[in-house]
């Protein structure tokens, strides 16, 4: 089979400053990998560039074998579509107008969106839980339900693909585990190919088939998060002494605390 | 929004112009008999009342309404290109580039007339494109993207840069020089022939039609250049083209009438808060709004103290400085 998205070689260089340094791997259809390691080490910059966000200085990103360099945007964004961390909106949307904004790549100039697109962002607002609030202005809902209705747009755009940076990391307990359920929903029900950068690597190892993890630009391990959260490999990359346990198939680390 | 409130709005704002253009001809310093100027027909020189009405105060009214849809769609577009509500036509230049090819051409009495354009309105338009130049040229990324940061940062520094040259020129200046220099940067909307309108008004629609035909790529640029991306957008096409018409809609209008300030700040946002951020109906609004609000303005400034016109930009700037208090007020409490 071949794989639907390979990464090969990839360099990149933000200010002189090399971020990515011959990174490559391949992804899967339906596979639910979560990207690890620590801060700047170049994670969301990866993630930028598979989804065409950054064009990257040297190799090649391929889905389904065409370089998506090639590709023209509006048919890669019907393909892949990337979330950022934050959502800074100047101007008043609403939050239908958000989501109806997944339909663009649908769409050619001029046209307004149709019974169609409306069906289709009604839907994802539902399996978001934001159809209640579609009305209100994206400025006025909390942080999570922000990070839902950014969801709900990237449902709306009907995506292969879907890259996620730090989906999770400014929310509380309850919206961490309701997004991440909204994901695991759509990678077993609609077959959707979920890439996420996460800080939590508990929840990490939860919901992720497979853990990629980044130092200084580079893939250090990539496997089960049994293969990935090993002791040794977690203290070199963080460097923070770690204790591993195991808990409802899930693995846990536990930072040592020694400040007596 | 949906298609058939889309058309609602619309509508709406055009009968809002109409009226507008029907009304104020009948308003000014001298009163006119409708009936009489209207019997005589358009080039009757012995009828007084149709003199006023098509030879004075109509060019005037359809300069002021082709400068305020020009103003208040760049305005628009500015806004949502920069990410920032406070950006307005002016921000990255263009009208200190302006003044500074008009003053240019007054200081060096520069008074031929070249293809129906006097050299001031040519000289100001030049000075626009330069301005727009400049500050486009020293913002490149490699990406082809502009950083709105550095963008807004070289707007305000190419700003205070033309208008030390003004300053420079119009000290050296003599008398005659020196007023000319000073009305043309009040802004005023003082043009007795119909001509000008007639050359100006189809780069004006051009570009406004061309804005419109990506205003839904300009919708996503608005919320983000990366999340744009994404969703599909070319972010660099789109914003050079958004840009570059955006400036130079504007300065063909500056060229003819002088800077009229803060037209391109309070349209946009007061047409925003009744018809939303979608740019696929603020634009058409703030065009139509845009038009009836700088021929209200200018009807102001020509009746206030009658019969003595004053500059139209003056008028503009008084209520554009307290709403835009008014507006950092409110932003703050947000």
């Amino acid at each position: 089979m071949n794989p639907l998205l390979q990464v090969e070689k990839l360099d990149f260089t933000y200010d002189s400053e090399p971020v990515l340094k011959n990174v490559g791997f391949s992804v899967n259809k339906m596979e639910f990998i979560g990207l690890i390691g620590p801060n700047g080490s170049g994670k969301s910059t990866l993630l930028k560039l598979m989804g065409g966000v950054l064009s990257c200085d040297q190799g090649e990103i391929f889905y389904n074998n065409r370089p998506t360099k090639s590709i023209n945007k509006k048919e890669l964004a019907r393909s892949i579509t990337w979330i950022p961390q934050e959502h800074p909106m100047v101007f008043p949307f609403t939050i239908q107008e958000i989501v109806l904004m997944g339909r663009h790549p649908y769409l050619s100039p001029l046209s307004f969106e149709g019974e169609e697109d409306y069906r289709i962002s009604r839907h994802a607002m539902e399996t978001t839980q934001t159809l209640q609030f579609a009305e209100r202005y994206f400025n006025e809902i909390s942080g999570g339900e922000k990070q839902r209705v950014m969801l709900a747009s990237a449902i709306a755009q009907e995506p292969e693909v879907m890259l996620l940076d730090e989906p999770t990391s400014a929310l509380d307990l309850k919206y961490q585990v309701q997004i991440l359920n909204i994901l695991k929903r759509l990678n077993e029900e609609k077959n959707i190919t979920v890439i996420m950068a996460m800080h939590d690597l508990n929840l990490a190892s939860r919901y992720c088939q497979r853990l990629i993890l980044l130092q200084d630009g580079a893939i250090v391990q990539d496997g089960t998060p049994e293969e990935v959260l090993q002791k040794e490999i977690i203290e070199n990359v963080y460097g923070v002494e770690v204790n591993l346990h195991t808990l409802d198939g899930g693995i846990l680390v536990h930072p040592v605390i020694n400040n007596q | 929004m949906q298609p058939y409130s889309y058309k609602i709005t619309l509508i709406v704002f055009f009968l809002l112009f109409m009226a507008t253009l029907c009304v104020t001809p009948m308003i000014g310093s001298t009163r006119i008999n409708l009936m009489n100027a209207l019997s005589g027909g358009v080039h009757a020189n012995n009828n007084l009342d149709a003199n006023i009405l098509f030879q004075v105060r109509l060019p005037r009214i359809l300069l002021g309404a082709l400068a305020g849809a020009a103003l208040s769609v760049a305005g628009a577009i500015f806004q949502a290109l920069l990410r920032n509500d406070l950006a307005a036509p002016f921000t990255l230049g263009v009208s200190s580039g302006a003044a500074l090819g008009a003053v240019i051409a007054i200081v060096f009495n520069l008074n031929m007339i070249i293809l129906g354009f006097p050299m001031v309105a040519l000289f100001s338009f030049l000075g626009a494109l330069g301005a727009v130049f400049l500050v486009f040229s020293l913002v490149r990324t490699r990406h082809g993207e502009f950083p709105t940061g550095i963008l807004l940062l070289a707007g305000v520094t190419a700003n205070f840069f033309f208008a030390a040259m003004v300053m420079f020129l119009h000290y050296i200046s003599d008398f005659s020089q020196s007023f000319r220099i000073l009305r043309w940067l009040m802004g005023g909307l003082d043009i007795t022939d119909y001509q000008t309108v007639f050359s100006i008004a189809p780069m004006v629609f051009l570009g406004i039609g061309l804005l419109g035909y990506v205003s839904r790529d300009l919708n996503l640029i608005s919320t983000g250049i990366h999340s744009a991306t994404s969703r599909g957008v070319n972010v660099p096409r789109i914003q050079k083209i958004g840009f570059i018409t955006a400036s130079l809609i504007t300065g063909t209008v500056v060229s003819i009438t002088g800077p009229i300030g803060f037209v391109g700040l309070i349209v946009p946002h007061t047409v925003r808060l009744i018809v939303g951020s979608d740019l696929r109906i603020l634009i058409p609004a703030s065009m139509l709004f845009g038009a009836s609000f700088l021929i209200v303005c200018d009807t102001v400034a020509r009746t206030l103290i009658a019969p003595t016109e004053i500059p139209v930009g003056i008028i503009t700037a008084m209520l554009g400085g307290p709403f835009f208090v008014w507006l950092l007020k409110r932003k703050r409490q947000i």
